[in-house]
């Protein structure tokens, strides 16, 4: 069979590599960094995913085909955000733009 | 046609759980794991869709939403964070066992896998059942008490449960699929099926779990953390 | 055609996937890619039908200013069932689940697809998804259009819109199976020697098709479930009334169903690159870029989808940047046209009832796809949108194009799959008169489009009736067009001359196994030394 074989060690050492990360996230949650909370979540995140994505699902050892398939899921992902986004960041551009708070042309709150 | 066909060797030799149309256990390996890459790939698309919906009316409706997240309890979020992944790393064992050829320990695991993944739905209707005592289900029992939101635009907090629902729902939902995956591996595996040859169902299995997972290590800060706990 | 060069003993002496096993179970409980073709080719015809039944039905009633044979009511339900049958269950699943299911195996060598349950699990879940969009219909019908608009669709509309919207839910996870399925057959279970650059243009298509079903259908699946959540749960996700954007719907359906056009398309082009070559006895001109456009198109396809809403509200920047990248995707579509006919450039080329639909595609899908080119633009697309000239654009792109491909295939392949010929002058006729009906019914529509006449109106201004009545006269023709074929393919079944294995004398693996093939396609897996499209070179007539 093809399949790699990941040490025991090395799954263990991930595993408390993810404990220690949502300790980190969750922490965090709990300081006021204004904006950069969100961004430290999501980075956070992402290298959850990737250590999940790369150890155990073992795309590390995978083939160069296994990689780009995920690639191009998350890259799709990206167009889909980006210019659903690109719309709404857009709308309200004849105002001058403030940035993550209520567009001005976005329906009012209700 | 030439004398050196792929078919002959077809009919050489038929390893058990190889199936007619495969030439080889390797080609159906490959073609197997490609397989769930793909259908995982759909996955993110299906969930992307609902994501990019939270952004964006996230985006819209930010003190809504900052003020539905605070209504979540962090302690039991974070908990099921780390129950997860404590389950995602079962099953990375188990997969290794499955290939290292251990019979005992692949049983072992997988159901070690379930049994964590029972106590995330737990702790999950858990949490439901409380938002439904305070009137915080969009659609189903929508009362929530002035105390709770202070003084946030309550439509956008309702907006902001709907996708709470929407996501750890279809989250569990996938759960619960996986759930029934573990356990007809699990009887598989109980009767001898897999071997250090023939372990691909348990290790596709595994990558769905594991993406269950992922989707989760996203929703926690999403749901729990972003609103700020401050 | 040489026919009878060819000799093959008697139907019924040979055992092949038609007679290996008799009785509906053999059937229903099949594995056989090429049994599974068969179960598509015979549900998407019955559906292609129903959808015609409603199209017939709406240009009846379109003979007369005031409408001539139903109420308004009913109108909107009618196109509404014309646009999702034919979308779901016809245009969708055509190609790739009849052709590409009964070829992609045999054009790649391999004994069948990859996951052969998981095949028929698609066909399954297409006939369940089909029988629920017909209980929608019978039970009072829906009437939001096939693009389910919310909030008309969410709040406003009073039939039987979740039916409808699950049935397409349905059918898209069948699309995606079928689409994996064609991924990892063509990654993992290519003959040997069969090197990309080895394998026929259909099958690239094909391939570009299945990555659009994989990445794009999702996203309509959750779309879907959030409608109708939204409509059972009366929570405003997309409700302005209660906080959602309706335009925010829109975003998410059309991520999906703007490259669905593709989805519809690809296979069309991978068709006509067959057919073209064979036919003009020629290697295809230009095949890697042929090839390549496949991929472009699927890729260029999923950033263009905010055309289809630069008058919804949606920003104008963003609408700059999409009309943009609209303008791109006929670069890709234009190396296809332009190197289908350098191919034919000195070919010798015979006139048999498939190249005469693939000519038809070429210059049918040129014309829709540049006058795609005005809807593209900002400012012409304010005038037209929403007019009977989109109505004509995409009947050009989907009916001039991917029907036409269809019939195309299902001519050139359909001796491989019944193992018979079909009487070779009523099928140049049917072709002839399909042409000749598609483009009385749908260029009056560009007229009227550029004049004003709104779609989806179930009355119109006395001044466009002559227009209409030429639109409903070319209707008529175009449909006795596609019942001529219904009738001699099954006539052909039973009394068609047996047709060899190869009667084009076509190059590529599905010519080499005897038509019908066997169950497991090939004797022994073949081994590939060659390129595609090998005929040999006609003669330089200049020396």
């Amino acid at each position: 069979m093809s399949g790699h074989v990941v040490s025991v060690r090395l799954y263990v050492t991930i595993f408390l590599t993810l404990l220690v990360l949502t300790g980190l996230t969750t922490g965090v949650a709990f300081i006021d960094l204004g904006a950069y909370n969100t961004v430290v979540a999501l980075a956070i995140a992402v290298l959850k995913m990737l250590l999940v994505v790369l150890f155990f699902m073992h795309v590390r050892y995978s083939s160069g085909l296994t990689k780009i398939v995920v690639l191009a899921g998350f890259f799709w992902l990206a167009i889909m955000l980006t210019f659903t986004m690109s719309d709404y960041f857009t709308r309200g551009l004849d105002n001058p733009p403030n940035g993550w708070g209520p567009s001005i042309s976005a329906p009012p709150n209700p | 046609m030439a004398e050196l066909s792929a078919g002959s060797a077809h009919a050489a030799v038929h390893p058990p759980g190889l199936r007619h149309h495969f030439e080889d256990m390797e080609q159906q390996h490959e073609a197997g794991n490609l397989g769930m890459w793909v259908f995982l790939v759909t996955e993110i698309l299906f969930f992307g869709g609902l994501f990019a919906a939270y952004a964006i009316y996230r985006s819209l409706y930010l003190p809504g939403f900052e003020a539905g997240s605070r209504l979540l309890d962090v302690k039991l979020g974070a908990t099921n964070t780390a129950v997860l992944i404590g389950s995602s790393l079962t099953m990375a064992l188990a997969v290794h066992a499955a290939q290292t050829g251990k019979r005992k320990a692949l049983i072992f695991f997988l159901l070690l896998t379930m049994v964590l993944g029972a106590v995330f739905l737990g702790i999950k209707f858990d949490e439901y059942a409380t938002k439904w005592h305070h009137g915080l289900v969009p659609g189903l029992k929508w009362a929530p008490d002035e105390e709770m939101y202070k003084n946030a635009p309550l439509g956008s907090v309702e907006l902001f449960f709907c996708f709470y629902f929407f996501m750890t729902g279809l989250h569990a939902l996938h759960m619960i699929i996986g759930f029934g995956i573990m356990t007809v591996m699990t009887l598989e595996a109980w009767g001898g099926k897999f071997s250090a040859e023939y372990y691909a169902p348990v290790e596709v299995s595994g990558l769905y779990w594991h993406f269950v997972d992922i989707v989760w290590i996203f929703l926690f800060p999403l749901l729990y953390l972003i609103g700020g706990r401050y | 055609m040489s026919t009878a060069a060819v000799v093959e003993s008697p139907a019924g002496s040979r055992v092949h996937y038609l007679n290996a096993s008799y009785g509906i179970k053999s059937w229903l409980f099949t594995t056989d890619h090429k049994r599974i073709a068969l179960l598509y080719l015979g549900s998407i015809t019955f559906m292609f039908f129903i959808g015609g039944a409603a199209a017939t039905l709406i240009r009846l009633h379109l003979i007369e200013p005031t409408g001539a044979l139903v109420q308004p009511e009913t109108y909107n339900k009618l196109f509404t069932v014309h646009g999702v049958v034919m979308i779901f269950f016809f245009l969708i699943p055509s190609i790739p689940a009849v052709l590409g299911n009964f070829l992609v195996p045999l054009m790649v060598g391999a004994r069948d697809l990859a996951f052969p349950r998981i095949n028929l699990l698609s066909w399954y879940l297409y006939t369940i998804a089909a029988l629920l969009a017909l209980y929608a219909v019978v039970s009072g019908g829906v009437d939001t259009g096939w693009t389910f608009y919310t909030p008309y669709s969410s709040t406003y509309a009073h039939t039987q819109v979740i039916a409808t919207a699950l049935a397409a839910f349905i059918a898209g996870f069948s699309s995606i199976l079928t689409g994996l399925n064609f991924i990892v057959t063509i990654h993992k279970m290519r003959a040997p020697g069969l090197t990309w650059f080895r394998l026929p243009l259909f099958i690239w298509a094909m391939y570009a098709t299945s990555i659009i079903q994989i990445l794009g259908t999702p996203v309509l699946a959750i779309t879907i479930v959030l409608l109708a959540a939204e409509r059972l749960l009366h929570v405003g996700i997309f409700d302005p009334k209660i906080g959602g954007d309706p335009i925010l719907f829109q975003h998410l359906f059309w991520f999906y169903s703007h490259p669905a056009v593709y989805i519809m398309i690809l296979p069309g082009m991978g068709v006509v690159s067959e057919l073209i070559a064979c036919f003009a006895r020629k290697r295809i001109f230009g095949y890697s870029m042929i090839a390549f456009s496949s991929l472009a198109i699927a890729v260029l396809g999923f950033l263009v989808w905010g055309h289809h809403m630069f008058v919804t509200g949606q920003s104008v920047y963003a609408g700059l940047i999409f009309s943009v990248l609209s303008f791109m995707v006929a670069i890709p579509s234009a190396i296809k046209v332009f190197n289908w006919t350098a191919t034919l450039y000195k070919g010798s080329i015979s006139y048999e009832a498939p190249m005469l639909y693939a000519l038809g595609f070429i210059g049918l899908f040129t014309m829709g796809g540049l006058t795609g080119l005005f809807l593209a633009s900002l400012a012409t697309d304010v005038h037209l949108t929403g007019t009977y000239f989109i109505v004509a654009h995409f009947h050009y792109i989907m009916v001039g194009g991917a029907v036409m491909a269809y019939l195309g295939g299902i001519h050139f392949w359909w001796p491989k799959i019944t193992g018979r010929l079909y009487p070779d002058g009523w099928a140049r006729f049917a072709a002839l008169i399909i042409f000749v009906g598609f483009n009385l019914t749908f260029f009056p529509q560009f007229v009227l489009g550029y004049l004003g006449m709104p779609r989806r109106y179930a009355v119109y201004p006395a001044e466009f009736q002559v227009l209409n009545v030429m639109s409903s006269a070319g209707a008529s023709i175009l449909g006795i067009g596609y019942l001529i074929p219904l009738i001699y393919l099954i006539w052909s079944i039973r009394y068609g001359p047996v047709a060899g294995p190869n009667p084009w004398g076509a190059k590529g693996l599905e010519w080499e196994t005897p038509s019908p093939p066997p169950t497991e396609n090939f004797e022994e897996i073949p081994i590939v030394t060659e390129e595609a499209y090998a005929y040999a070179e006609p003669e330089d007539v200049h020396g």
